[in-house]
């Protein structure tokens, strides 16, 4: 379905530096990404996700260290650099009080895409978002799913070999939300590069690798299976325990205990071994006059991957071990 | 759903709200026990916003009615609003003024006793790790500080129900635990919540929750139960042609769909002990696969289920 004559293109981020004043944003961060990958950029607002962004896209010049798309230099070339990506946020991209082939339109004169050329990729783009009977449509009229893929369609309409994603399917409707998701797994599968930048964990699991950014640093790097299996220290358990206020108390002082935290009816606990931790806890808070029901070890979300390394990152930055 | 007690924070029958031909919200039903946190999970448009306008008494449903912490929302308006609070999605803060003065102001607006709110504010702000920002402009606060601040200010009066309009939207997910650490510790105290979100991972940090889409229930329970409701099982493999692994599964017997997720497929599938046979298809194909095995089904596997469930009754 995706008739792009898109080529892929590779990214090289070598030690970037971006400074304001004297506060760093981006901080020595060097990484690749193949054609054809969708990579994910996490972490807490401030991180220097959007700066690092906004100098890939040639919108604003590094400090030091080069970054190169498509082999092109951003500091040199941010001109260049703009064409070859599109760009498209669930929030800000389209005109609400302009149509929907009004849209269209408007992008295909920012992109320089004309004539022929614009009627074929309007056709795709409107296809693509099953838009085709809609086209007078108010853009402000359409539910979430449909908006978030014209602003899609309007991001690539100029079959942009890089493609940067701003929490693009927040708010939007499952069913939609896995259409979209599967749209750009199809482009990322014809060699277009796509980049992500998301708080919502459901978005990061899409991805084929996840950054992970801490105060202008990259504190993690691998694909969203290796980083739940391998990068959480120690191993996570669910327990059902009665009372849950003494219950939680109590673990947090409890030896092999990492941490502890209510999770709905539930307490998620952190410990050094799952098989040691699940012989020992009951009998511990049982002296605590805490009952415990039910232990079983679950697989970690990428969210308490996260947590946990931003945690560590912020103990180490601060001298502590 | 529990019984119907006396004790009920939140009871809602039939509610019913219609915006020129939109039917906002359709025949909702459900009740919220004392201290219990309840979630309205669903997309944009599926109708939180619009009933949690109607639980705060701000906007008279069109049929159905609700009570909160003991008071008609119709009829005992005035009343509720003192045993309540009620944190929109943009909730009104000054952004010209420092996050102590916000807290003033509404410790003012609520008039709460002076000893109570120095307390209450400083352990709230202590909680949400913003004791050492008293004296910083709201307006500079970050996203994640500004949702504290705004919890805070909806808090410096002790509620019966706290109602919070999707507090955690476009908030990181550091911010996000402390943010359910202080709901949790609301509860212990006994304050009932009835929380918005379209976030459907954070849906599992309520006890209980209603799933909604287009003004309707889809389904309302605790995630727990709401997981073992659902058609078949989910099956992840992981495979350097996760592609493949997608089209060779897609006629096998059992397999009820299918899902590209990044490096991985996951595969709805009536009953995991399918797995070696699963297996063997994949063999048979050529298609290699480093793991398949049974996972718990996330939030959005069960909307999706239940969404696909109710066409499939309606049609």
């Amino acid at each position: 379905m995706i008739a792009s004559s898109s080529v892929g293109a590779s990214v090289v981020v070598e030690r970037l530096v971006k400074r304001f004043g004297a506060f760093t944003a981006v901080d020595d961060v060097s990484f690749g990404v193949d054609p054809g990958e969708i990579m994910g950029f996490l972490g807490p607002n401030g991180a220097g996700k959007s700066t690092l962004i906004r100098m890939l896209c040639g919108l604003l010049r590094p400090s030091s260290g080069r970054a190169l798309i498509a082999g092109l230099d951003v500091a040199r070339d941010p001109e260049a650099v703009r064409q070859h990506i599109g760009y498209m946020s669930q929030r800000f991209s389209l005109y609400a009080d302009l149509t929907v082939l009004e849209n269209l339109r408007f992008f295909g004169g920012l992109y320089g895409v004309e004539g022929r050329e614009f009627e074929a990729r309007s056709a795709w783009a409107l296809e693509m978002a099953g838009l085709l009977d809609r086209k007078s449509a108010l853009t402000s009229e359409l539910a979430s799913g449909w908006k978030q893929r014209l602003a899609l369609g309007c991001a690539v309409l100029h079959r942009p070999p890089i493609l940067f994603l701003d929490e693009p399917t927040s708010g939007v409707d499952p069913i939609a939300r896995r259409a979209f998701w599967e749209l750009i797994q199809q482009m990322a599968a014809t060699g277009v590069t796509v980049f992500v930048s998301t708080h919502y964990m459901d978005e990061a699991e899409y991805c084929h690798r996840l950054a992970l950014m801490d105060r202008g640093r990259l504190v993690g790097l691998g694909a969203p299976e290796e980083l739940r299996h391998h990068a959480l220290r120690g191993a996570l358990l669910e327990m059902d325990c009665e009372p849950v206020g003494a219950a939680l108390e109590a673990l947090q002082a409890a030896p092999g205990v990492f941490d502890a935290a209510v999770f709905g009816s539930r307490l998620h606990v952190v410990v050094a071994s799952a098989d040691a931790a699940s012989a020992e806890l009951p009998a511990y808070l049982g002296a605590r006059g805490v009952r415990c029901t039910r232990i079983r070890a679950i697989e970690p979300s990428l969210e308490d991957v996260f947590v946990q390394q931003l945690g560590a990152a912020a103990r180490q930055s601060r001298g502590a071990p | 759903m529990p019984p119907a007690e006396v004790g009920d924070a939140v009871r809602v029958e039939a509610l019913t709200k219609r915006f020129a031909g939109v039917t906002a919200v359709d025949g909702l039903r459900f009740r919220v026990g004392p201290a219990e946190i309840f979630g309205l999970v669903g997309p944009d448009g599926a109708g939180k916003s619009t009933t949690l306008r109607m639980l705060a008494g701000v906007l008279p449903p069109d049929a159905g009615s609700a009570s909160v912490a003991g008071c008609d929302v119709v009829r005992e308006a005035e009343r509720l609003k003192t045993r309540i609070s009620y944190m929109p999605q943009h909730f009104g803060l000054y952004e010209d003024l420092t996050v102590e003065e916000n807290i003033r102001f509404y410790a003012d607006l609520f008039e709460t006793e002076r000893n109570a709110r120095e307390e209450r504010a400083g352990r709230l702000l202590a909680a949400s790790g913003m004791s050492e920002f008293r004296r910083r402009l709201a307006g500079q606060l970050s996203g994640g500080m500004k949702q504290k601040l705004g919890l805070t200010c909806a808090l410096i009066h002790t509620p019966r129900v706290l109602l919070l309009d999707e507090p955690t939207t476009g908030v990181d997910p550091v911010s996000r635990r402390d943010f359910w650490r202080i709901l949790y510790s609301l509860v212990d105290e006994g304050v009932t919540v009835v929380i918005s979100t379209s976030y459907l991972d954070e849906a599992e940090r309520c006890h209980r929750l209603a799933l909604l889409r287009s003004g309707r229930l889809l389904l309302c329970d605790t995630p727990a139960n709401l997981k073992r409701r659902m058609r078949g099982e989910v099956v992840v493999a992981i495979s350097p042609r996760p592609r493949e692994v997608r089209d060779a599964l897609a006629g096998a017997p059992g397999v009820l769909g299918s899902l590209l997720v990044g490096v991985a497929v996951h595969v709805n599938v009536d009953d995991a002990a399918r797995i070696p046979e699963l297996l063997r298809a994949l063999v048979a194909a050529g298609v290699p696969c480093e793991s398949l095995q049974r996972v718990d089904p996330t939030m959005e596997d069960l909307f999706v289920s239940a969404v696909r469930e109710a066409e499939r009754t309606d049609a």
